[in-house]
Order: structure tokens, then C-alpha cells, then sequence
């Protein structure tokens, strides 16, 4: 058996900071790429998003109309579910995950990385559209025979392939979360002593990897529909367009909850330490996200009511979503009754949970009410249900990611948000949230179809479009607040401590900033929240279960990157070939030989990892103890 | 565990562990290592999301599997002795990757090396007579773009057959790169790894040889 190198610090190259992110395997680096790609989508969304709130401002306007608006329309649901909200939620995952459960790094740290550029790729094919001129434009939810080059052009190809690759990112992220949080742990910590954030990854993480599949599949037959001849849609060669449906909602209706689980848990990391109460009804918290996760699975007709199944198809499925409304109203409550007689503090952080409940439970709300197939019909294509889906993505999902931001801001960047910039952030954003959707609802109840790129004068549309259109652009100036906050803690901020927010769980008794190794030794668990358990013991620091000694770690390796780039060359390979040249057909064959050789070498060389020599461990740990 | 296997020789058993002589239960050695338990979690796991791919492509399949406007019907395409063959080679294969393994636990490192060549040369030629199938059946006019039927099919089964060509590229990797390395904690993960993977598309294979073959004849 070959050793294991040791390398002393001065061995192990300086690298320039664009290789070493380029290479990184680190769980924590990795959070950094997530959150910097994400927010990026995220302004691009955004962007997007104002576009069509200004055309929508005036009746008969002629800002962005016609196909413009159908690509900027689906560029904007695309990007916000597939390159920001789960990247952003993968960024704090990363960031967190591992040190909440005293682990050094995930289970496969080389996958996670070729998640990451599986993501990063995918987003840049599917973006590649607007250099070639065909952008996506049948939607997000990719409808059939819609997306068809007949109807839509190649651009809902590249949505295809960017989602195609990037989904075999998130695939395989799900994958490692779940060997991470089964076998990493530390000892001590049980399953029933898992922060909530962990649990509601683990359960998320598993939601991915039965959801990501059959949207895998469907896109496998969109794009042999699209660039090989095949026949899965086309009704002429016997073809069944519903087909698409149920695959593509099969995998929707979980992946509401792969973006809402994780969020549910930020807030239940967030609302004890403000609370300076432990999280009321944790067992019936685990088993709420539990039950969510798996009635998930068995509500995907309710995206699909006016399609015709039958009465009895849409009463079960009716059924079934009704029931969905009992755990997360057992999380509701749970969380109301943590901040109960507890010691409040209203932190950035915290204003953004107090306003997740407010503006979700409104969200559920009218997702009871859409989940009655005969109230469906009326709602249907409407601007209710766009009211709806926003009320639970940003009450949800988008809040969760603000406030874990100012959370964990000094645990994955080693400063502190200021606060002040925080809450003019929250304000602007939460009001201009408000009046956008909040009127939308009655939009959609007085008859405003979605999707439709005007609307004529006289119909009592106008004033409330318009007053949607102004909250759209409050909620731009509390993004671009959050910008200046990030950068102006760059710049000024100073550093901050290890445990800055008085919290309760491990990742804030790791140093500031988080050695390589994150511990030098694994830390003891003795309960649930379990810093907080040592604090109360008078302890200042973990029990650990070992001496100081040499710690493995994995090489970094640029073979990830390589393997997603020959991939996307692949994908973009098989579209051209039919947007521009047959030809291009030897690009895509050429782009997936690469891509085996890149894992044949993977698997030829071996990679063992090197050890941090415990001398410079001992020198670390001795160096500025924190408090 | 303490109590002494009825069977005084230190066996392998089933489940990846081994009692010694003094009935300690004893990890094999592809789970020795932390990065070894990680492995093979990892790969039940990636075997989990790919039943649910196969399991979609299964579905659309049964959906469409009617849905000739154009071509031959399966009845008239299908035979049963040659899927039959192809059925015994690769569920053998299945069975030779497990001698391997169980040679490798035993550090038998030439023998495992032996079982995976013939694992790997089983694989080949059910894939010989896979393109043969397809060749076949272009000739009569069932082709991936003549009807939702064919598209379904070759999904399904072409899918089915890309796994088997992966696997092959994989594991003729593994024999090269192990050629001259012994079995070690680091190593043995690696190909305890590839025989799972082999198990679940053997495993895969039986339900196609049901569902688009049998199915097809007689449905």
C-alpha cells in the first residue's frame, strides 16, 4: 500500500486564489463558489423579474412584449429554482453542514466540487441562448409539445442540457449530504441530536435523489424529441404530450419542498438563538419535516387539475395536498411557541424569520385553497396562483436565505453584516415583497391570465399592476442595499469573533476563521444543541475524544472542472448540430470521449491525500484561543 | 458479538464482515476505511436514484409501448431465445463478479483478477449480441425515430445497454490500473464498488427481459 505523504505547511504550494478555487475540494471554499454563483443568478433574475414588472406597469405597453417577454418570462423561473435557490441553499449546506455534525469535510469531497462545476456549466449552457439568438421560451416548466423546435426553436434545448447537467450536480450533492450525515457524524451525535438544519438537509437531500431522477428521464426524451427524431411527444408518430407532465411535476411538486425543508430549518437554527430558548418540540419538528417529505411525493396531480384526469385522480390528489397542510402547520406553531416567553433578540437574522412566518403561513393559505380541484379551475393560469408560488419561494425559501446569510455571514466569511444596513434591507424588501404579490391575488381573482405579456386598459387591471410594478422596484433597492451591506463589511467590517451570536450548535465552537481541517480534534456531543450544553456546564470549550495527531486530507484537483467543461462541450455540440451543422455532431462525440478520459484518469492515478503534520495543528490550535 | 460461528473456519459471509478465529466480527476489507464505508454507502445510494431513472423510462415504456402508427409490432420483432441467451450471460456475470469479490476478501489477488476478466468478457458479449438485436430489428423497420414505441424502446433497453458499456469501460480500468497493485484497503473499495453497480444493472436487465420482452410476446 503506497503511504500517505506528509506535507509541513511550507511544502504545500502557495496558489494563486483563482487556482485554488479552480482545484478546491474544501467543503468551506465550496460554499464561497456556491454563494458568490448564486447570488450572481440571483441579480440576473431579479433583473429579469423588473423587466417584466415594467411592462406590466401600464396596459398595451411595449417595453419587452411578444417573444422577448416569453424568453425573459422563462429565463426568470429557470434561473431562480435551478441556478438560485438551490445553489444559495447549497452554498449554506456547505458552509455549515459538516461543522454542525464535527465532520472535516463531506463524504466525498472530490464530488462535491464536480457538483459545483456540473452547476456552474449548466448554467453557462443555458445561458449560451442568448449569444446564438435562441433563448429559452416555453416556460420553466418545459410543456409539451411547446418546447418542440417547431414551436419554440433550439432554445428550450439549452434549457435542456444546462438543466441536464446541472441537475446531475445537484443529484450527485444529494448523494453526499446523505452519506455525509449517515457516516460522518461525530461521536455523540445521534440522529435525534442533529440541528434541525441537518435534518431538514438530510431529508431534502434524499428528496433529490428520487425527484432529480424522473426529471432526468423526461429531459432525456425532450431532447432525443428535440435534436434526435424521437417520437415520445410527437402525437403524428403516437407520442403522448401528458406524459411530460407527469414526469416534470413528479419531480416539481418534491422539489418545492428540496427549496422550502432547508429554509424551514435555517429559521429553526435561527429563531433559538434569539430566543435564547431551545427549539420548542424538536421530535415533532423531525417528524413534521419527515411527513412533509413524503406526502411530497404524492401530490404532483394537483399541478395538472384542468388537464382532465378524472374526478377521482384529482379527489385523491386533493386529498393527499390538504394533508400537507397539518406538519407544516405543527412547524408553524412550534416555532411561535420557541420565541414565546423567550428573551428576544431582533437581529437582522431574526427580522427576516418573524416575517417568513407572517408571509408563509398567507402562502399556505391560498395553497389549501388551490389544492380544491373545483376553486382550482377558477385559479388556474391565473395571477393567483403567481401570487401563491412567490408568498412560499420568498416567504420561504428567498427570507430563509437572507437570514441565513447574516447568520452565518461570520462563520463562512469571518465578518459581521452590519446590522443597521440589515433591517433598511429587510424593510424595503419585505414591503416591496407585499405589494407586489399581495395584489396579485386579486389580479388573479378579477380574471389576469400569467404568462400573457399585456393586458388591455378598462378591465380594473391598471392601478393594481401598477402598484405591483412600484413594489417590484422597492424590493430592487433592498437587494441593492444588501449589495452595498456586503460590500461595505468587506471593506470596514471588522473581524469577527468565533461565537459571535452567543449560539448553540458546533459550528460556532470551531476557531474564527475555520481551520482547513475544521477540528483539530473531534469534538464529544452530549446533546441536543450541544455548544449550548457546555456553556451551561461552565465548559468553554468541547469535550474532545482524541489527542492531537496527524489529520488526512484530500489533494486538490482540477479534474472536476475538466469534467464539467468537457460535458457542457458535449451538450452544446448536440444542439449545434441541428441549429447549425450537422457537423457539430463530432463536437458532442468529442466532448463525451473527453469526459471519459477525464474520469479515466480519475480513476488511474491514485489519490490518496496527504496528512497535516501534527506539529502545525498543535501551533495552530495554540495560536489566539478564542472566546 | 461473541458467540462462535457454528463453522470453526473463519468464513466470509454475506453481509461484508468476517469473524476471526476468536468469532470477533471483523469488517471485510473494503470497509476497513472510512473512505471505503463511504464508497459503497455512496454507491447504494447513486443505486437508489438510478432506479428511479430506470423506473421512469420503465413507466413512459409501458405508456407508449401501443403506440405504432409505423413499424412492426413487438410480437413480430421479439425473440425469445436470443434475449434468453443474452438474459443467462449476463445474470452469469453477475455471479462471476461476486466470485471475484469473495476472492478478494480472501486476498486472493490473481484469482479475483481471473473471475473479473471473465465478468468482463461475459459483459462484452451480451453487448455483442445487444447491437446485434438492434441491428436486427433497423432491419425490419423498428427504429429510434419510426414511432413513440421505438423511441420508448430504445430509451429503455439503450439505457439499459449504456450502463453495460460503462460498466465494461470501468471495469476494464480497474484492471488495468490494478494490474500490478495488490488488494489493499485502498484498492479492494474500487472493485467491491464496480460489483455493486454490476449487481443493479443484471438486476435491471431482469426486469426488462420481463416488461418489454416476455410482456411484449404474450401481451
Amino acid at each position: 500500500m503506497a503511504t500517505v505523504a506528509v506535507r509541513a505547511e511550507s511544502e504545500r504550494k502557495k496558489k494563486s486564489m483563482l487556482w485554488d478555487y479552480l482545484t478546491t475540494v474544501d467543503h468551506k471554499k465550496i460554499a464561497h463558489l456556491y454563494f458568490w454563483t448564486g447570488l450572481f443568478y440571483f441579480l440576473l433574475g431579479g433583473l429579469e423579474a423588473l423587466l417584466m414588472r415594467t411592462q406590466l406597469a401600464f396596459p398595451l405597453n411595449t417595453f419587452l412584449t411578444g417573444k422577448s417577454y416569453n424568453e425573459v418570462l422563462t429565463m426568470h423561473g429557470t434561473t431562480m429554482i435551478f441556478l438560485v435557490a438551490m445553489p444559495l441553499l447549497f452554498a449554506l449546506m456547505n458552509a455549515v453542514v459538516p461543522l454542525m455534525i464535527g465532520a472535516r469535510d463531506l463524504a466525498f469531497p472530490y464530488v462535491n466540487a464536480l457538483s459545483y462545476w456540473l452547476y456552474f456549466f449548466g448554467a453557462l449552457v443555458m445561458h449560451i441562448g442568448f449569444l446564438t439568438g435562441n433563448v429559452p421560451q416555453g416556460g420553466w416548466t418545459g410543456y409539451m409539445p411547446l418546447s418542440l423546435p417547431e414551436y419554440s426553436g433550439f432554445g428550450m434545448s439549452y434549457y435542456a442540457m444546462g438543466l441536464q447537467l446541472s441537475g446531475l450536480g445537484t443529484l450527485l450533492t444529494g448523494i453526499n449530504f446523505v452519506a455525509t450525515i449517515v457516516n460522518m457524524r461525530a461521536p455523540g451525535m445521534t440522529y435525534m441530536r442533529m440541528p434541525l438544519f441537518v435534518w431538514t438537509t438530510l431529508i431534502a437531500s434524499i428528496l433529490i435523489m428520487f425527484a432529480f431522477p424522473p426529471l432526468t428521464a423526461g429531459l432525456f426524451l425532450m431532447i432525443y424529441d428535440q435534436l434526435f427524431g424521437g417520437q415520445v411527444f410527437n402525437v403524428a408518430g403516437g407520442g403522448n404530450v401528458i406524459l411530460w407532465q407527469h414526469l416534470f411535476w413528479i419531480f416539481g411538486h418534491p422539489e418545492v419542498y428540496i427549496v422550502v425543508l432547508p429554509a424551514f430549518g435555517i429559521f429553526s437554527e435561527v429563531i433559538p438563538v434569539f430566543s435564547r430558548k431551545r427549539l420548542f418540540g424538536y421530535p415533532a419538528m423531525v417528524v413534521a419535516t419527515a411527513l412533509i417529505a413524503f406526502f411530497g411525493f404524492m401530490v404532483w396531480v394537483h399541478h395538472m387539475f384542468t388537464v382532465g384526469l378524472g374526478p377521482l385522480a384529482n379527489g385523491i390528489f386533493a386529498v393527499m395536498t390538504t394533508i400537507i397542510a397539518v406538519p407544516t402547520g405543527i412547524k408553524i406553531f412550534n416555532w411561535i411557541a420557541t420565541m414565546w416567553g423567550g428573551k428576544l433578540r431582533m437581529t437582522t437574522a431574526m427580522h427576516w424569520s418573524v416575517g417568513f412566518i407572517f408571509t408563509f403561513v398567507m402562502g399556505g393559505v391560498t395553497g389549501v385553497m388551490m389544492a380544491l380541484p373545483p376553486a382550482d379551475y377558477q385559479y388556474h393560469d391565473t395571477y393567483f396562483i403567481v401570487a401563491h408560488f412567490h408568498y412560499t419561494l420568498i416567504g420561504g425559501t428567498v427570507f430563509s436565505i437572507f437570514a441565513g446569510a447574516y447568520y452565518w455571514w461570520p462563520k463562512m466569511f469571518g465578518r459581521l453584516l452590519n446590522e443597521t444596513l440589515g433591517k433598511i434591507h429587510f424593510w424595503f424588501f419585505f414591503i416591496g415583497f407585499h405589494m407586489t404579490f399581495f395584489i396579485q391575488h386579486f389580479l388573479g381573482l378579477w380574471g389576469m391570465q400569467r404568462r400573457v405579456y399585456t393586458y388591455l386598459p378598462g378591465q380594473g387591471f391598471d392601478l393594481a399592476n401598477l402598484v405591483s410594478t412600484i413594489g417590484a422596484y422597492l424590493m430592487a433597492i433592498g437587494v441593492i442595499v444588501f449589495a452595498i451591506n456586503i460590500v461595505y463589511t468587506f471593506v470596514k467590517g471588522k473581524p469577527a469573533p468565533a461565537d459571535p451570536w452567543d449560539g448553540r450548535t458546533l459550528e460556532w465552537a470551531t476557531k474564527a476563521p475555520v481551520p482547513e481541517y475544521n477540528f483539530a480534534r473531534l469534538p464529544l456531543i452530549r446533546g441536543i444543541d450541544a455548544l449550548w450544553l457546555e456553556k451551561m456546564a461552565g465548559h468553554k470549550e468541547m469535550p474532545v475524544i482524541e489527542d492531537y495527531h496527524d489529520i488526512h486530507m484530500p489533494n486538490s484537483t482540477v479534474l472536476p472542472f475538466l469534467m464539467s467543461l468537457t460535458l457542457a462541450i458535449a451538450a452544446l455540440g448536440f444542439i449545434w448540430k441541428e441549429e447549425f451543422n450537422h457537423a457539430f455532431l463530432y463536437m458532442g462525440i468529442g466532448g463525451i470521449v473527453l469526459t471519459l478520459l477525464v474520469m479515466f484518469f480519475r480513476s488511474v492515478i491514485d489519490d490518496e491525500g496527504y496528512h497535516i503534520p501534527k506539529a502545525e495543528i498543535e501551533r495552530e490550535e495554540m495560536k489566539g484561543v478564542s472566546v | 458479538m461473541t458467540t462462535t460461528h457454528p463453522n470453526a473456519m473463519s468464513d466470509i459471509e454475506a453481509h461484508g464482515h468476517e469473524r476471526s478465529a476468536e468469532g470477533e466480527v471483523q469488517p471485510t476489507i473494503e470497509l476497513v476505511t472510512q473512505e471505503g464505508k463511504n464508497k459503497q454507502l455512496g454507491v447504494w445510494l447513486f443505486i437508489a436514484a438510478e432506479s428511479v431513472l430506470f423506473a421512469s423510462f420503465f413507466a413512459v415504456y409501458l405508456a407508449l409501448r401501443h403506440s405504432i402508427p409505423n413499424g412492426p409490432q413487438p410480437k413480430d420483432l421479439f425473440e425469445l431465445p436470443l434475449v434468453f441467451v443474452m438474459t443467462a450471460i449476463l445474470l452469469t456475470s453477475s455471479f462471476t463478479s461476486v466470485m471475484a469479490v469473495m476472492n478478494m476478501r480472501q486476498l486472493k489477488s490473481s484469482a479475483m483478477k481471473g473471475w473479473l476478466v471473465l465478468t468482463w468478457l461475459l459483459g462484452f458479449s451480451f453487448l455483442l449480441l445487444e447491437i446485434y438485436e438492434f441491428n436486427h430489428y433497423v432491419h425490419m423497420g423498428h427504429t429510434f425515430t419510426s414511432s413513440a414505441f421505438g423511441t420508448a424502446f430504445y430509451s429503455l433497453v439503450g439505457f439499459h445497454g449504456a450502463h453495460v458499456a460503462f460498466g465494461l469501460l470501468w471495469l476494464m480500468t480497474l484492471l488495468l490500473r490494478n494490474a500490478r497493485r495488490e488488494i489493499t484497503p485502498y484498492t479492494a473499495p474500487k472493485v467491491y464498488s464496480f460489483s455493486l453497480y454490476w449487481h443493479f444493472v443484471d438486476l435491471v436487465w431482469v426486469f426488462i427481459f420481463t416488461i418489454v420482452y416476455l410482456m411484449g410476446k404474450v401481451g
